[in-house]
């Protein structure tokens, strides 16, 4: 494994409005490349602004972001924006654009030709399991939730980057197809090694797809580690209890199964 | 014409003028708008700042009334050619198209500024984020995805837009600009409710056409059909093409005859016309000026020849507050007109068109009024109407101060219904013109005016400076001149005016040639 963070999050700090509200508060925090972390907390606990700075959508108000070792202030937004995928809240598909525009319009915005475009907008629907003949030429209106939150997956990996950036990604979906979508994404990000950030508030889901888990609570990183040391060993008081959902649904379900069903 | 009512046949014979003109100057008016409208709405989603003031900006000018708007850049822009005139040596036409595509586009812009940055703002805030997320520039975002979310919401306003000006634009006939409005005009001041109801109709249809066309394009965007956006635009050029291609296939004409905004002005222009036609010399008009328009028109050359009043011109143009014989205006006018404004009087018609002031002969003989000396002891208890100008003239001032006059009550209304309200005995005095048709028809008493208070109205037909020395014009015109008296005069107004049997003024002109040449 390459030695240089995917990211790098060193002392960075955040602060809204005039000053008073701070959203970040001295986060030091490493993804290391073909990476997946999931940050969890609950809603105001600042995530998707850690997320947003990586692409530049918010910036610091001190500390440094790097992408690639790279400082991002030196980088052009617009253009780490193409290099990087991002799978929105809600999935922001565009209303306007059939299937297969939304897919392809960071290719589109690289200005890859059409012929190009049209292939990798029917590999990346078999990618995501959905048919690209029946698929392509539909509007996000004519999808289910789970295939827009696919295709909004395979936007996000469209122009083949090497980090995808997923706020709540899946979070809107009833539990079937969460785990569904969740589980595909995961073989996805294995099989086209990618670094993978996602932000849930669901521990559960967390535990059940990433490699580590941050935690974030009022602003602070107050604990992180992989899903097994945050199981068993958690030191923070609040990280227990997160954990502790998981862990007695676990139990019961195994207690279940034991006793035959009953 | 076989069965077609004569003044239906006559509103078709101006159609294709009156509807090429109203479609330039309506289309150029929304191009404007949209051209300056869209990118400050665009510019105002960006600025928070900067909507406030432009909406209500907007706003205001859409507060004003159409007419007043049209009316209001004619002396402005009056003011502009000049000052170009002196900085540059070349002025512009202050008359017609400008003020009217001004006063429209300004008009225009409202709904579209609304719309779309209502219909901008309101795009859900996740797709903005996502369109950013996915690495568009803040362009990309606006024509990618901005303006197609948006468009149905602007294509809206674009819609409203289109009727108001199509509407508006018939408001443009009294600054001198053709339009359907033409028919609205004239059609009121002669009575001719035809003529009324075929530029309303007229320009209904024409904005309804538009809007469903308009309407079909944006369905045809929004739903990716791309035959219904091709039929939209092609409907759409079709029908400017067939607006716009007899307007300019129609030779143009020579000369260019004025009228002002009331009866006699018409048949006198379509009279002017005929013998200019007559002569072989082609010819176009210029309907439903105003008073001071027309002159500036004459004398600025944007219409060759028109039909004046002796007395309008030494009150309004000369300024002059005395009042002299008949011939001594003539002559110094004369004078004036061509030393100070280059104009030439090509000669009196025959006849006066004076304010005078009329009263029902009942009524008259009940009070004993023949005079307007009589008239001062019992005005106190009397009401007079007046057109919309006369309070506001000299000729009023002048005969008030002469004599002393107090009214119980004046009303101003369009001179159309002034005799009806008189006959009617809403009022009791109206200011009447002395070559009025409705004098004889109902049996008016002009009353004699012994302090020669008022000024002679002589008519008398005005050539502009580049035409002074035109010689088919002065042959072409010269029968006229000095052989229509008053009562002849009135006879052919009453046969446009009348209710039964109206004639349209090109068939009372003809009328009246015919007992010229009989005489």
């Amino acid at each position: 494994m390459d030695s240089t963070p995917a990211i790098e999050f060193d002392n960075v700090f955040k602060r809204f409005g005039d000053g008073r509200v701070v959203a970040l508060d001295r986060i030091s925090l490493r993804v290391a490349p073909r990476e997946f972390l999931a940050i969890v907390g609950p809603s105001g606990s600042g995530k998707t602004t850690l997320l947003r700075l990586i692409n530049r959508l918010a910036e610091p108000s001190e500390g440094t972001v790097r992408f690639a070792g790279e400082d991002i202030r030196n980088s052009d937004p617009i253009e780490l924006r193409r290099r990087i995928g991002y799978v929105f809240q809600g999935v922001g598909l565009f209303p306007h654009m059939t299937v297969a525009e939304n897919i392809a319009i960071t290719p589109r915005l690289l200005g890859w030709d059409a012929a190009k475009r049209a292939a990798r907008v029917d590999e990346l629907l078999e990618l995501v399991r959905l048919s690209p003949a029946d698929y392509r030429d539909r509007f996000p209106r004519e999808l289910s939730g789970g295939e827009r939150q696919r295709i909004g997956v395979a936007r996000a990996i469209a122009a083949e980057p090497r980090v995808v950036l997923m706020d709540e990604p899946f979070g809107a979906l009833d539990p079937l197809t969460r785990d569904a979508v969740g589980q595909d994404y995961r073989r996805l990000h294995d099989e086209l090694g990618l670094t993978t950030v996602m932000i849930t508030h669901d521990m559960l889901e967390a535990v059940l797809l990433a490699d580590r888990i941050a935690v974030l609570h009022e602003g602070k990183l107050i604990e992180e580690g992989t899903p097994h040391q945050l199981m068993t060993a958690a030191e923070h008081e609040y990280v227990r209890e997160l954990m502790r959902t998981p862990r007695t649904q676990a139990a019961r379900l195994r207690r279940l199964m034991e006793d035959g069903g009953r | 014409m076989n069965g077609l009512d004569p003044r239906i046949a006559d509103a078709l014979v101006r159609l294709p003028d009156y509807l090429g003109s109203h479609v330039i100057v309506s289309v150029t008016a929304l191009a404007l708008g949209l051209a300056i409208s869209l990118p400050l709405a665009i510019l105002a989603t960006r600025r928070a700042g900067l909507r406030w003031p432009l909406l209500a900006f907007a706003s205001l000018i859409q507060t004003i009334p159409g007419l007043a708007l049209l009316a209001l850049f004619y002396p402005l822009l009056l003011g502009v050619s000049a000052l170009t005139e002196a900085v540059f040596g070349t002025g512009f036409s202050a008359l017609g198209f400008l003020p009217s595509v001004i006063a429209l586009t300004l008009y225009s812009m409202l709904p579209v500024l609304r719309n779309t940055v209502t219909g901008i703002l309101g795009i859900d805030p996740a797709i903005n984020q996502a369109a950013l997320g996915v690495g568009m520039t803040p362009r990309q975002s606006l024509w990618m995805v901005e303006m197609p979310l948006a468009l149905p919401v602007i294509m809206a306003g674009i819609r409203t837009s289109a009727v108001w000006v199509i509407g508006t634009a018939t408001l443009s006939t009294p600054v001198g600009q053709t339009s359907l409005g033409n028919y609205i005009f004239a059609g009121l001041q002669t009575q001719n409710w035809v003529s009324v109801l075929f530029g309303c109709v007229a320009a209904a249809v024409l904005a309804l056409v538009v809007d469903q066309l308009l309407s079909l394009m944006e369905s045809g965007v929004s739903q990716r059909k791309r035959l219904r956006v091709v039929a939209g635009a092609l409907g759409l050029a079709l029908a400017l093409a067939a607006a716009l291609v007899p307007a300019y296939s129609r030779p143009t004409a020579t000369y260019v005859v004025g009228a002002k905004t009331f009866t006699e002005q018409y048949i006198l222009a379509a009279l002017i016309q005929q013998r200019l036609e007559a002569n072989g010399l082609s010819s176009a008009r210029r309907d439903g000026l105003g008073s001071t328009v027309i002159f500036e028109a004459l004398a600025a050359g944007e219409i060759d020849v028109y039909v004046d009043y002796s007395g309008t011109i030494w009150a309004n143009h000369m300024r002059r507050t005395e009042t002299k014989s008949r011939e001594e205006v003539l002559a110094e006018m004369g004078e004036w007109l061509r030393s100070e404004r280059g104009i030439e009087l090509l000669g009196d018609l025959g006849f006066e068109n004076a304010y005078a002031l009329a009263m029902r002969r009942d009524r008259a003989n009940e009070l004993g009024i023949k005079t307007i000396d009589d008239l001062v002891r019992q005005a106190p208890q009397l009401a007079i109407g007046g057109d919309y100008e006369f309070f506001d003239r000299p000729e009023w001032a002048a005969l008030r101060d002469a004599y002393g006059l107090r009214f119980r009550n004046r009303r101003q209304m369009d001179s159309t219904f002034m005799y009806g309200a008189l006959v009617n005995g809403d009022v009791d005095v109206i200011s009447a013109f002395s070559s009025d048709g409705r004098i004889a028809r109902f049996d008016l008493l002009v009353l004699e005016d012994p302090k020669q208070a008022l000024p002679p109205y002589d008519a008398v037909l005005l050539a502009s400076p580049r035409r002074a020395e035109d010689q088919d014009l002065r042959r072409a015109l010269s029968p006229i001149i000095g052989r229509i008296d008053v009562e002849l005069m009135q006879q052919t107004n009453l046969r446009a005016d009348r209710d039964e049997d109206k004639e349209t003024p090109a068939q009372a002109a003809r009328w009246l040639w015919e007992q010229i040449e009989r005489r």
